[in-house]
């Protein structure tokens, strides 16, 4: 089980990379962690002819509360987040979910921009990004961009990002005082990837739910809104809210349960974050 | 860029210079092309752990990563902390307590073990159920592994009052 | 948690001075396994090695219409590109069947697959490269061609005129039927006041060693010898096997297992893949090694389990059981796996169902059907994890239809620890088993009534925790009932020869395998009791078809039961070799001496006479000093095989608790127990640790792991991401117990214990989550493993 042959080429820059990527069309991919790439090239699912490794371009791993908004560099490990101050102040969604995430070895390898460009629909951070509502940062030929979370998402494994583009950092709204955030996942195992799970951010004051964003994740083909969900909660009733999951979301089957085990199962992972969303804080 | 790639590192506080695969992983270069057979090749997908090796000090996994991109790190496997006494606790630990069967699992499940210990001196018996959760052991059951993490965790704590 | 480590009462025979058995003696390969030292066949290599990779059917049954090798043996690196029709040439086929299971039929299979494919991932090319990487690069350069034949992938329909026969030579898809009726159960059924019925489906299973089957094999034409170096638990099996189908003698053929990264009865078999290796390295004149990789290992290890049960018990109100009823339907692969065959694990299962209980009426029938899916064969605790599955399923449903605490219903109904020797209803014997003590045992050791009350507490808080028992019989030590009596050359003996060197320590070479077990300890324990060195004085050397005395290897749980006794014997045999050597050196009665700690003394008063090495030097370097005519032998051979019994049964209780999640169909599992009585403990750690990890890989199949295949005969999840095996977060703790009953058939008393964890855990688990749901209306869930979708389903949640 070894890979096909690649060639391999160290970007310097983001602009190199971008070249690099321009010169080589579709037989060239982009490395970053390489937890999700590596495994698929190791069971020869891909076969690039090329692959453009992100490991050394400078200035990419940084994490920055800057104008009411937290930036993460596309390089900036899953085990840097996990020990951020920054991140568990201003970004408390993201602290949630990275216990939930694989297992150590693979945190300290694993960068926050693999996971949000591969775009796993199991995966945690993609959903944080939707239920944040930030931006990605992505550079292409043309130059930079940036993405709303809420256009990003295309299908599955399929992102907003071309095919000579490139993601290099995402920008989440850095947490208001009255904002709440909730994170539940059900996994069979520890740092599987989830059989359901849910990513969710609002405004809880005077008792009454806010800009409730629910991103699920596990349930299709890329991490979803559950948008009648949203406006139920907002309109405080939690048992219409999951009743409107119904319409919301439409699971497809996979090798771990049906669509609608996993249907009944966003239910309970709803009740479950509204609850954390509106618990009294000590 | 090239199929061939010429790397320098250093492996076990060794300096290594090799010429090597693109596609060759950082398990396969270690034990191929330097002979350091005691990191294991259990799945080549990043699940079972089997070849958890230290990078610049962290713990990877030695299939998702290519030698490629160690060219200027520093690597330690097994044999290396082995050799400088740095786990000789767990390794003891682990024998008394039988925390092995066939071994094979073995030494990705010592640096793992070692990387928790190093960043929490009291692991309950679940947070060390969780960090050595990415690492597949199939004759144990894992309750002797963290009997004898646990214990190396308590030794640890005692000899540093 | 307080672990209740048990240490027997010491036993007379034993009671040597310095006995290393009953105490946990560490194993001496632990150091280097720690330190990255092992040497396992995934790490050999030899001078001009080569490595092999397969091309592999796509398909589950197809029949291979071209193959054109031209661009792979072009490809870089690229030594020979092999069809399964060249290497026929080199290799014979076999066919997988015995002739004790009487009617087992199969068709002979190839190393490489000959003209047609029978299940995904069948090799049907072999490339050889200098490399793994350049090896599968070639394959992908094969040009073949398949026509796709109709898959036959369900086994309810496998025997129906519709469905193809995969070998029409055989004239149906039958492998194997059993069937048995014992008492008489339809009388018993009509008298009974309650009968229950219900269907237990097992999942497909695989091992999932760590390190996957791997060999070396190297043919010198100048020596006219192959070696292999092979991650196997039967040596010399394989030794018989290679030398039969190269047609070779079998010393033309040398067998070495070093460090193997887990067996579980994975590597007791003969794959095809690796036959292939062994007609390649002669075909080529050179070592080739294979190391299969995890995607391969998915779809060619062997899987076991995947059986449907119906099952049926008959009981009275006062809780006595009246009859049980089994229909069992397993799909195997679409051979029967040689030698060992694929009838065996339903052969157990009608063996076994009901085993624990003195229930004279039983009727059984069981169906091997062919499929196009990876063969399937013997794996950890043989049908064991079925039978109890079935039997313990159905005691706790008679017990919740009549009220009873199942822990009084199994009372009542556990054959009498006074009751021995006793026959089984399917025929099985047993010469003493603790039934009764193990189950107070384990009561007492979780605490039931405690454990019922907190059970209750719980309820009302809205948390559903269950109580799960299995009591279970184990089949250990087997003589040649298993397999030579149906014409297997499968050794159920075992040989240990023991040399006193010339220094005064000891050799010791056995005929059975260390797979992590811990075999060699429990080789050295035995010697050093019975010789009467320190333990550390033993050195042992197994896995050398050379160099070992010709025996089983390890499963079945026999390493120590059968091997150990060898080594005890052999150990004794020498002691007495010693004596008559240091008796003629001392000019004293032999009988007057013993060994103790190394050194010959005067028995009674333990005043020392003369060292071991000191007895050694003289023997060997100046025998001149001897008394003319006397002729020292510092080496001694004994074999054991149990002939009193056809098994050694042994017996135990495992019991858990866990709590599910009833909005999720999520099952945490809190505790979990195991009382077991495997004889004479040789070395507590091991036992305790053997049954741990048995334990464990039973827990993966009653929540996690199951082969899964469409109706293409694809498997779906034949990956480590996709086939869940149990990881650290999710398993308990776990409480041993033991109750000490010898079998009389050896001095040393041991049966075996690696296989009890695995045989009773599944049960312990379904019934406690059935435990759990009862009160809520469930459905009692009897199909593992038990996912949050199917305990959501038996809530009536979705």
């Amino acid at each position: 089980m070894k890979p096909a042959p690649f060639a391999y080429a160290k970007a310097r820059s983001v602009e190199d990379a971008i070249a690099l990527l321009a010169q080589h069309g579709e037989g060239a991919k982009l490395l970053a962690g390489g937890q999700s790439l590596i495994a698929t090239l190791n069971m020869r699912l891909s076969a690039p002819r090329i692959l453009i490794d992100l490991n050394g371009i400078a200035g990419l791993n940084s994490i920055t509360l800057k104008g009411g908004e937290v930036e993460i560099g596309a390089m900036t490990r899953h085990a840097e987040i996990e020990r951020s101050d920054v991140i568990r102040k201003h970004a408390p969604l993201i602290a949630m979910a990275m216990p939930h995430i694989a297992h150590p070895a693979i945190r300290n390898r694993g960068t926050i921009g693999g996971s949000i460009a591969f775009a796993d629909p199991a995966a945690e951070l993609p959903a944080c990004l939707l239920a944040l509502g930030g931006l990605v940062e992505i550079a292409g030929p043309k130059g930079k961009r940036t993405v709303k979370a809420d256009d990003y998402f295309k299908g599955l494994y399929e992102t907003a990002i071309g095919a000579c583009d490139m993601l290099t950092g995402i920008r989440l709204p850095a947490a208001p005082a009255a904002s709440r955030y909730g994170f539940a996942e059900l996994s069979r195992r520890h740092g599987d990837y989830a059989v359901a799970g849910l990513a969710a951010s609002a405004t809880f004051a005077s008792g009454k739910l806010t800009k409730v964003r629910l991103a699920f994740f596990g349930v299709d083909l890329t991490p979803v809104r559950a948008k009648a969900a949203e406006m139920a909660l907002a309109g405080g009733d939690l048992d219409k809210a999951v009743a409107a999951l119904a319409s919301d979301l439409d699971p497809p089957d996979d090798i771990q349960e049906n669509g609608a085990v996993k249907k009944h199962l966003a239910g309970v992972l709803l009740r479950r974050v509204v609850q954390q969303l509106t618990e009294t804080r000590a | 860029m090239n199929e061939m790639c010429d790397i320098s590192l250093t492996v076990n506080g060794e300096r290594v210079s090799e010429r090597v695969e693109a596609r060759k992983s950082l398990v396969d270069f270690l034990r191929d092309d330097l002979t350091l057979t005691g990191s294991h090749v259990g799945c080549e997908h990043g699940v079972c752990g089997a070849c958890t090796v230290r990078v610049n000090g962290e713990i990877v996994r030695g299939c998702l990563m290519l030698a490629v991109q160690c060219d200027g790190a520093s690597v330690e496997t097994i044999e290396g902390v082995s050799d400088s006494g740095e786990i000789a606790d767990l390794q003891e630990a682990f024998q008394k307590r039988n925390a092995l069967q066939c071994g094979f699992c073995t030494p990705g499940m010592l640096l793992t073990a070692q990387d928790l210990l190093s960043n929490d001196q009291t692991p309950s018996r679940d947070h060390i159920r969780e960090h050595i959760s990415g690492n597949y052991c199939r004759c144990t059951g894992y309750h002797a592994i963290v009997d004898a993490v646990e214990s190396v965790a308590q030794a640890r704590k005692g000899s540093r009052k | 948690m307080k672990i209740v480590a048990d240490v027997p009462s010491p036993l007379t025979a034993l009671d040597r001075p310095n006995s290393y058995i009953g105490r946990a003696v560490p194993r001496p390969n632990l150091a280097r396994l720690t330190q990255g030292r092992a040497q396992y066949v995934s790490d050999v290599v030899l001078p001009r090695m080569a490595h092999v990779a397969y091309l592999r059917s796509p398909y589950a049954h197809a029949r291979i219409t071209r193959i054109d090798k031209t661009a792979a043996e072009k490809g870089k690196g690229v030594i020979a590109v092999v069809t399964g029709a060249e290497l026929s040439k080199v290799i014979t086929p076999w066919v997988g069947v015995l002739s004790h299971l009487k009617g087992i039929k199969s068709a002979p299979q190839h190393a490489v697959a000959v003209d047609r494919a029978c299940w995904q991932g069948e090799a049907v090319c072999a490339v050889v490269a200098r490399t793994r990487a350049e090896a599968e690069d070639a394959c992908e350069l094969i040009g073949i061609d398949y026509e796709e034949l109709t898959p036959v992938t369900d086994p309810e329909t496998a025997l129906d005129k519709a469905t193809p026969v995969i070998h029409p030579e055989l004239g149906d898809n039958l492998t194997f039927e059993r069937t048995l009726d014992a008492g008489e159960v339809d009388k018993a059924f009509r008298e009974s006041d309650a009968v229950v019925e219900a269907t237990f489906v097992f999942g497909r299973h695989t091992g999932v060693c760590n390190e996957p089957r791997a060999i070396v094999a190297d043919w010198n034409p100048g020596e006219q010898r192959l070696t292999v170096y092979h991650g196997t638990q039967a040596p010399h099996m394989m030794m018989n096997l290679f030398a039969k189908h190269l047609g070779l003698e079998e010393y033309q053929v040398r067998v070495l297992t070093k460090d193997v990264g887990g067996s579980f009865g994975i590597k007791v078999h003969t794959y095809a893949d690796e036959m292939a290796v062994v007609a390649l390295s002669k075909l080529l004149k050179r070592p080739v090694k294979f190391v299969a990789d995890r995607i391969e290992s998915f779809v060619t290890d062997i899987h076991a389990r995947d059986h449907r049960v119906k099952g049926k018990i008959g009981v009275m109100q006062d809780g006595t059981i009246t009859a049980f009823e089994i229909d069992d339907l397993t799909g195997i692969g679409p051979y029967s796996v040689y030698p060992r065959t694929s009838g065996i694990e339903a052969n157990q299962v009608v063996n076994l169902t009901g085993g624990p209980y003195k229930c004279p009426n039983y009727r059984a029938r069981a169906r091997v059907v062919f499929q196009n899916k990876n063969v399937m064969c013997q794996y950890r605790a043989v049908g064991h994890p079925i039978a109890t599955g079935v039997t313990e399923g159905l005691v706790d449903l008679a017990a919740a239809k009549i009220g009873m605490d199942p822990a009084e219903l199994r009372r009542k109904n556990l054959y009498p620890d006074d009751g021995y020797p006793a026959t089984g209803a399917s025929g099985i014997k047993f010469e003493k088993l603790s039934h009764h003590a193990s189950l107070d045992k384990i009561l007492a050791m979780m605490d039931y009534k405690a454990l019922r009350a907190d059970q209750a507490a719980a309820r009302k808080q809205g948390i559903h925790r269950g109580i799960g028992f299995a009591s279970f019989i184990e089949v250990t030590n087997p003589s040649a009932a298993f397999y030579g009596v149906g014409g297997a050359r499968i050794s159920s003996q075992d040989g240990a020869t023991v040399r006193l060197d010339a220094t005064g320590a000891i050799f010791i070479h056995s005929g059975v395998t260390e797979q992590g077990q811990g075999a060699e300890a429990v080789l050295a324990q035995c010697v050093a009791s019975s010789f009467g060195v320190p333990i550390d004085r033993v050195r042992v050397i197994t896995g050398d078809t050379d160099n070992v005395p010709y025996g089983g290897g390890t499963w079945a749980s026999r390493a120590a039961g059968i091997g150990g006794e060898a080594a005890w014997q052999a150990g004794k045999a020498l002691r007495q070799n010693v004596l008559a050597a240091a008796a003629s050196i001392l000019q004293a009665q032999p009988e007057g001496l013993d060994i103790k700690d190394g050194i010959v003394v005067d028995k009674g008063t333990d005043r020392e006479r003369i060292t071991l090495d000191e007895v050694a030097r003289i023997c060997y370097f100046r025998p001149d000093t001897l008394p003319p005519g006397f002729q020292a032998e510092l080496m001694a051979t004994r074999h054991y095989v149990p002939r009193a019994w056809p098994f050694a049964f042994t017996n135990g209780v495992q019991a858990s608790y866990l709590e599910v999640d009833t909005d999720t169909g999520f099952v945490k599992l809190l505790r979990h127990w195991c009382v077991e009585d495997c004889g004479t403990v040789i070395n507590p750690q091991l036992v305790d640790e053997q049954i741990r990890g048995g334990i464990v890989q039973g827990l993966g199949g009653a929540l996690f792991e199951n082969c899964l295949y469409d109706e293409r005969g694809q498997m779906l999840n034949g990956n480590m991401a996709d086939y869940l095996v149990p990881m650290a977060m999710e398993m308990p703790d776990m409480e041993i117990g033991h109750v000490v009953t010898p079998t009389a058939d050896s001095e040393l008393g041991a049966k075996g214990a690696g296989e009890a964890g695995t045989a009773g855990a599944p049960a312990a688990v379904m019934n406690a989550i059935n435990d759990a749901l009862r009160p809520l209306g469930a459905i009692s869930l009897t199909e593992m493993p038990f996912t949050p979708g199917r305990i959501l389903k038996a809530l009536g949640k979705v």
